[in-house]
């Protein structure tokens, strides 16, 4: 059984002088969740939009449910649902005119319609607000039917794009609930984000910078293998002499000010904790706790793709 | 930090929209210098409570002050002394970076002689010096916020409201910005932002978790966490979703949460509940690579508020 939903190999997209996406490989499989991570105007959407069949591929191969999209791309159109990040709902309609609406775009037959679209109220919890202006919905209730309005025609690969951001806690974690419980049924889910709390729910997550594919791995790969050293808590202040003094200590590659404390890339954890205390006394700096702390998918990000990456301007 | 009286008070602090009580008797407070949060998700009331310290939106009831001036009464006083970054800000997509800061300094009435050093200072400050000469429409995301900002701060305020100024901005562009807010406010600034990004809340002074128009909780970020009854743990495993049926309905177990590489819960006693989980896990055949306790985020002390309010109501 081949469980590759999608391959793409080798792709690249140039915008007249400008290469969007550069030589990017890639595997997906059935039933999993793959997150895109990367700063505004990396390529994200590029790829994402050649995988939709949107955009041709410059050069390179893309298979999406073993269609080649460069050859068939409406035969791929087909097989994706899309969610957008501020969901395409229409508040003036209600719950059931939105699931009508698109499974008439996605071509849902009016025999599947009744079937699809009860499953698609149950899912979202709408039971007994059918006919609620979606206007009147809170954001979970219209969170969970854009997603019932995107995966109506039943695609075998659903993309998202930041699903959850301002959606409250509660109904967040109802929603990947919903997207853990899809993927088991072997959907593919990509995922989309700047927000890496959202990046925790991915199987695997994407980074991508400059248009390349600079790390791939599940969130614990990432966090343990990206870092060259480790992660700090440092309390000391006053904390704007502290941070110019931590930024210019020996082997320190990053520092960041959380609250009344900082986190502190450091090259290795040993020899910091051992110098760090006496630097910062010597430069007159009051100096409390420095502990090691588990790495975040934030610093994992911060290091893979580095400032000089967001000094410019976008692509798009 | 606190020197003096506070820079912000809200008391009772209420708005009304038809039937929907979007800001629902708010009270807290914000020291000089300090960097405040209101956290919470859409129509949580962030924007309302911004638009309220503003003076741009009378409260139907309750009172508000920003550094002394009544936001009711004065706010002509409030709008002297602060700045006000809402959620879509004016920049002109066709005028140049520096164009749009002069703007602004007309706006404000910025004398010449001093014109020249503070637009210098704030785009050195916010590492857009060489882009002084691009147009705005051509920023990305993350710089476009940045020049918000600098527009904002062009006449010195004593308080900057901030109505999610990273909302779409990338975490190393997020990192920037914050970095800029910890300047200003080591310089006096008092800095009130919001986000509904919870993770981000962790790096101001002190936070507001709002929902519903009304505060959840409100502390510094350190605090709140280990305020948390019982403890966050994570099994890391290859079967998420095998890990979670198992495990759910054990004693002293909740909020199991399936995540991309494992299972978040929450234990009432960690010494008793891992060894637990660890033979449960064990004896079922399910494999796993690691189970820690992990620290508390402010999604989950959310969540848990939420969840003790739900069971306290009759």
């Amino acid at each position: 059984m081949n469980d590759t939903a999608v391959a793409v190999k080798d792709l690249v997209k140039r915008f007249g002088a400008f290469t969007a996406v550069d030589h990017v490989s890639f595997d997906a499989h059935r039933g999993e969740v793959l997150g895109f991570l990367g700063p505004n105007g990396a390529g994200k959407s590029t790829i994402i939009r050649i995988l939709c069949g949107l955009l041709h591929p410059t050069s390179g191969d893309v298979h999406v449910g073993g269609i080649d999209v460069a050859r068939q791309p409406e035969a791929v159109r087909a097989q994706i649902g899309y969610m957008s990040q501020r969901f395409s709902l229409y508040n003036d309609l209600t719950a059931v005119e939105n699931l009508r609406f698109f499974g008439g775009l996605y071509g849902v037959s009016a025999t599947e319609f009744g079937a699809r679209s009860r499953w698609a109220v149950e899912m979202s919890g709408l039971a007994g607000r059918e006919t609620a202006l979606v206007a009147t919905l809170a954001g979970g209730w219209k969170q969970r039917l854009a997603l019932g309005c995107a995966v109506l025609h039943q695609p075998s690969i659903l993309f998202l794009d930041e699903p959850t951001s301002g959606v409250d806690p509660i109904s967040r974690r109802q929603f990947w609930d919903l997207i853990h419980r899809m993927a088991a049924t072997g959907v593919t889910v990509f995922v989309s984000t700047h927000y890496m709390d959202e990046a925790e729910y991915c199987n695997r997550l994407a980074l991508i910078d400059r248009g390349r594919l600079v790390a791939l791995g599940t969130p614990s790969e990432l966090k343990r293998t990206t870092m060259t050293g480790g992660l700090l808590l440092v309390e000391c202040e006053p904390l704007g002499e502290a941070l110019v003094a931590l930024e210019q200590a020996p082997g320190v590659l990053e520092a960041a000010i959380f609250g009344d404390a900082f986190h502190v890339t450091v090259l290795a954890i040993e020899p910091a904790l051992r110098d760090l205390p006496r630097y910062l006394a010597e430069r007159g700096l009051r100096c409390g706790r420095i502990t090691p702390i588990p790495l975040s998918l934030e610093d994992v990000f911060v290091q893979k793709v580095g400032r000089e990456a967001t000094a410019g301007t976008t692509a798009s | 930090m606190v020197e003096s009286s506070p820079a912000i008070t809200v008391d009772g602090l209420t708005k009304q929209f038809g039937d929907l009580t979007a800001v629902d008797g708010l009270r807290f407070e914000v020291a000089s210098g300090e960097i405040f949060c209101l956290v919470g998700p859409d129509g949580a009331g962030k924007t309302t409570t911004m638009r309220m310290l503003a003076g741009v939106m009378a409260p139907d009831a309750g009172s508000a002050t920003v550094v002394g001036y009544d936001v009711v009464r004065d706010p002509e006083g409030v709008k002297n002394h602060i700045s006000y970054m809402p959620q879509r800000f004016g920049l002109y997509e066709e005028l140049t970076v520096d164009e749009n800061i002069r703007f602004y300094a007309d706006l404000f009435a910025i004398a010449r002689r001093e014109r020249e050093a503070r637009v210098a200072q704030l785009l050195a400050a916010a590492g857009m010096a060489r882009f002084h000469d691009r147009l705005a429409g051509q920023l990305s995301g993350g710089m476009k916020q940045k020049l918000g900002l600098c527009c904002a701060l062009i006449h010195t305020p004593r308080v900057l409201l901030l109505d999610e100024p990273t909302t779409g901005v990338d975490p190393v562009s997020r990192r920037d910005f914050w970095r800029i807010l910890y300047s200003l406010a080591a310089q006096g600034v008092t800095v009130l932002a919001s986000t509904a990004y919870l993770d981000e809340a962790e790096r101001c002074h002190r936070l507001a978790l709002l929902h519903q128009g009304r505060l959840l909780l409100c502390d510094a970020p350190g605090r709140l966490k280990s305020s948390m009854p019982g403890a966050v743990v994570a099994v890391t495993a290859p079967t998420p979703a095998a890990v979670r049926d198992e495990l759910q309905g054990m004693p002293g177990l909740s909020s199991l949460l399936v995540v991309g590489d494992g299972v978040h819960l929450v234990v009432d006693d960690v010494d008793l509940r891992l060894p637990a989980i660890r033979e449960r896990l064990r004896a079922a055949a399910i494999p796993f690579s690691e189970i820690a306790r992990v620290a508390p985020t402010i999604e989950d002390l959310f969540v848990a508020s939420i969840t003790r309010q739900a069971e306290a109501r009759p």
